[in-house]
């Protein structure tokens, strides 16, 4: 049978029972984004104080490294790498789900309060209980994680919908965000700027139990994202047209916001609070896939892209000086995300 | 077409109804059924609690008491896909995602007959291009649904609960935002899809005489309570508009199609002291 109309320009496979549906420009922006990933990783791996040629990387990489580059690869760039990537995917997921559950282009993990509670949290275990780096992302998780359940405890109210949950959400952040300026203030001048370090968001020193936090949420929530991106799909025609199809409303929302909040967590106790790429991120995909939907995985490549271009960046672009990759993020992803915005012809 | 509705009956009705939103109780005790093969409209005056009924019948809503049955099954009965596979509703504030095609927003509608690996299948597609032809959208396909007019968008609302195949359709205002032009437009399309489809309709509208052209089966409502059902011509009369409504009128017959038209008495002969009376304190 040939195809009048799919709902989207795209492919679809079937075979006797079953039946695939692919978005051809998502495919292609995805395939796209993945091999940019691979280049920057490989540069990455590659540049330094200690220069290693492409081929060489590759070589190493492949197991068939010197003693020299396998220390400096395997010991010193790629877990920092990694960190960037996982961190940067499980962001940009979390963003694209959040933005599809509030139908709001600003939607992202602080709409929940989810951001500022992890600050909270961090700069709480940071300033009372001890400065290493495992208390601090201990810290940033249980503050988020609670932060994110009183948020919607709140909106709950015989099921809740999502304006209310972005008042609510916005309230608490409000009120968390004047509490991380007191906790700075009342701190020790050095201990308050190694705070505001972490709070800005930094790859600097992150081994392979960084990476690994990140990347098992999104070897895990990526595809409960994706299992869930249908029903998004549905939840963005609102409640009632939403429930009339089929969809159970409120326990797909909280599915949503549970996998999103897991997402920003693992990320934010990997790297710091850089909730800019779970904005920016699904945003950029979004204008280049024109797909309808949350699009969790073209955002997903778009958010480790961006976080491992602004590392990239970070550390070797401005000169001696390594600033924060939160900092260069938001100006990088920032800027093209304004551009990108008066370039379009409508906003939003 | 083994999903095809017309080996379902679509026998909808509610009894003892309590409805409501938190502690605020819109209708008590409600019993009410929908005659299988009808075009059934509900009015009321504002705030008469003819919307919340629509959503129990359609099961948004749940009762804070009594029970609505379909096909002699309770509707908390049903699993949640396959309800949706016996009615349809397209509820008052729907609003479509930014950017989202005509096509896609249909397509959309076919959610009740996929699953994860079964995402697009030859009978989605017919459906879907049979509800567009239906309502007449088909060459609006890939426009996006935030660029047509709001009666065009209407017509794509209903392609897309058309795609649903259902037995019943339930549209809770469909006409309201339109001009008069589209309001005709979009009812006259309910009316074909009530007679060729042979679908049940239940719809709730504002304007009488629509509802009196339109309706097979009205229903009225006031203060929550059914006041009157029945064929237009014996339900609508002066009395009744008068008591539910508040309102002064005369009552004439059509002259294009023979059914009651409410026509509201004139300012001067009106008793200003009986509008506010008992019209503005319901």
């Amino acid at each position: 049978m040939t195809l009048t109309h799919p709902p989207a320009p795209g492919a679809v496979w079937r075979r006797g029972n079953l039946s695939v549906l692919l978005h051809r420009r998502s495919v292609l922006v995805g395939l796209a984004l993945f091999g940019l990933v691979v280049a920057v990783g490989l540069v990455t791996l590659s540049v330094g104080n200690f220069a290693i040629s492409i081929p060489d990387t590759v070589r190493t990489l492949l197991g068939n490294g010197s003693v020299d580059t396998d220390y400096v690869i395997f010991e010193r760039r790629l877990p920092r790498l990694l960190t960037a990537l996982a961190a940067g995917a499980a962001f940009g997921a979390s963003g694209a789900l959040f933005q599809s559950l509030t139908r709001n282009p600003l939607g992202s993990p602080d709409i929940i309060g989810f951001t500022a509670g992890a600050s909270t949290g961090a700069l709480s275990a940071f300033l009372l209980i001890g400065t290493t780096l495992q208390y601090v992302a201990t810290g940033a998780i249980i503050g988020g994680l609670v932060s994110a359940a009183v948020v919607y405890g709140l909106a709950y109210r015989r099921g809740t919908n999502s304006y209310r949950l972005v008042l609510i959400g916005v309230a608490v952040q409000l009120l968390l965000l004047s509490t991380n300026t007191f906790l700075l203030m009342r701190a020790d001048v050095l201990d308050a700027q190694s705070a505001s370090w972490w709070l800005v968001g930094s790859l600097n020193g992150r081994n392979y139990s960084y990476a690994a936090i990140a990347g098992t949420a999104v070897v895990l929530l990526l595809p409960a994202a994706l299992l869930l991106h249908r029903r998004c799909l549905m939840l963005e025609l609102g409640d009632a047209s939403a429930r009339a199809l089929g969809v159970p409303v409120e326990r797909s929302r909280l599915a949503v916001v549970a996998v999103g909040v897991g997402l920003a967590a693992a990320a934010t106790a990997s790297v710091g609070p850089i909730a800019f790429v779970a904005l920016a991120a699904p945003q950029l995909a979004r204008r280049l896939t024109t797909a309808t939907g949350p699009g969790v995985l073209p955002a997903a490549l778009m958010g480790a892209l961006l976080l491992s271009v602004s590392d990239l960046i970070a550390q070797h672009g401005l000169g001696e000086d390594q600033a924060p990759v939160g900092v260069v993020s938001s100006c990088l992803g920032g800027g093209y995300l304004i551009w990108m915005l008066s370039r379009a012809r409508q906003g939003g | 077409m083994s999903n095809g509705h017309s080996d379902h009956s679509g026998d909808l009705s509610g009894s003892g109804l309590t409805l409501g939103y938190d502690r605020r109780i819109v209708s008590r005790d409600l019993t009410v059924s929908i005659p299988p093969g009808s075009f059934t409209v509900i009015i009321g005056p504002n705030a008469c609690g003819k919307s919340t009924l629509l959503k129990a019948l359609s099961g948004i809503v749940t009762p804070n008491d009594g029970t609505v049955v379909l096909d002699g099954k309770e509707l908390s009965r049903y699993p949640a896909k396959a309800l949706a596979r016996k009615l349809g509703l397209l509820p008052q504030s729907a609003s479509a995602p930014d950017a989202i095609t005509v096509v896609d927003l249909v397509s959309r509608g076919r959610y009740p007959y996929q699953r994860m690996l079964r995402q697009w299948s030859a009978e989605d597609e017919e459906a879907v291009t049979s509800a567009m032809a239906a309502t007449g959208v088909t060459d609006l396909a890939d426009r996006p649904v935030d660029e047509l007019s709001g009666g065009q968008r209407q017509r794509v609302w209903l392609a897309m609960v058309l795609a649903q195949q259902t037995q019943l359709l339930l549209l809770d205002e469909p006409t309201t935002f339109l001009d008069i032009a589209h309001q005709i437009d979009v009812l006259d399309l309910c009316a074909d899809l009530h007679e060729q489809g042979g679908r049940t309709l239940v719809a709730v509208l504002h304007d009488l005489n629509h509802a009196a052209r339109y309706a097979t089966h009205l229903i009225v409502m006031s203060q929550g309570a059914i006041v009157a059902e029945g064929k237009p011509a014996e339900v609508l009369t002066e009395q009744l508009v008068t008591d539910v409504f508040g309102l002064q009128c005369q009552v004439i017959d059509d002259p294009q199609t023979g059914t009651p038209m409410v026509v509201p008495a004139h300012r001067r002969s009106r008793s200003r002291e009986f509008a506010l009376g008992s019209g503005l304190a319901s």
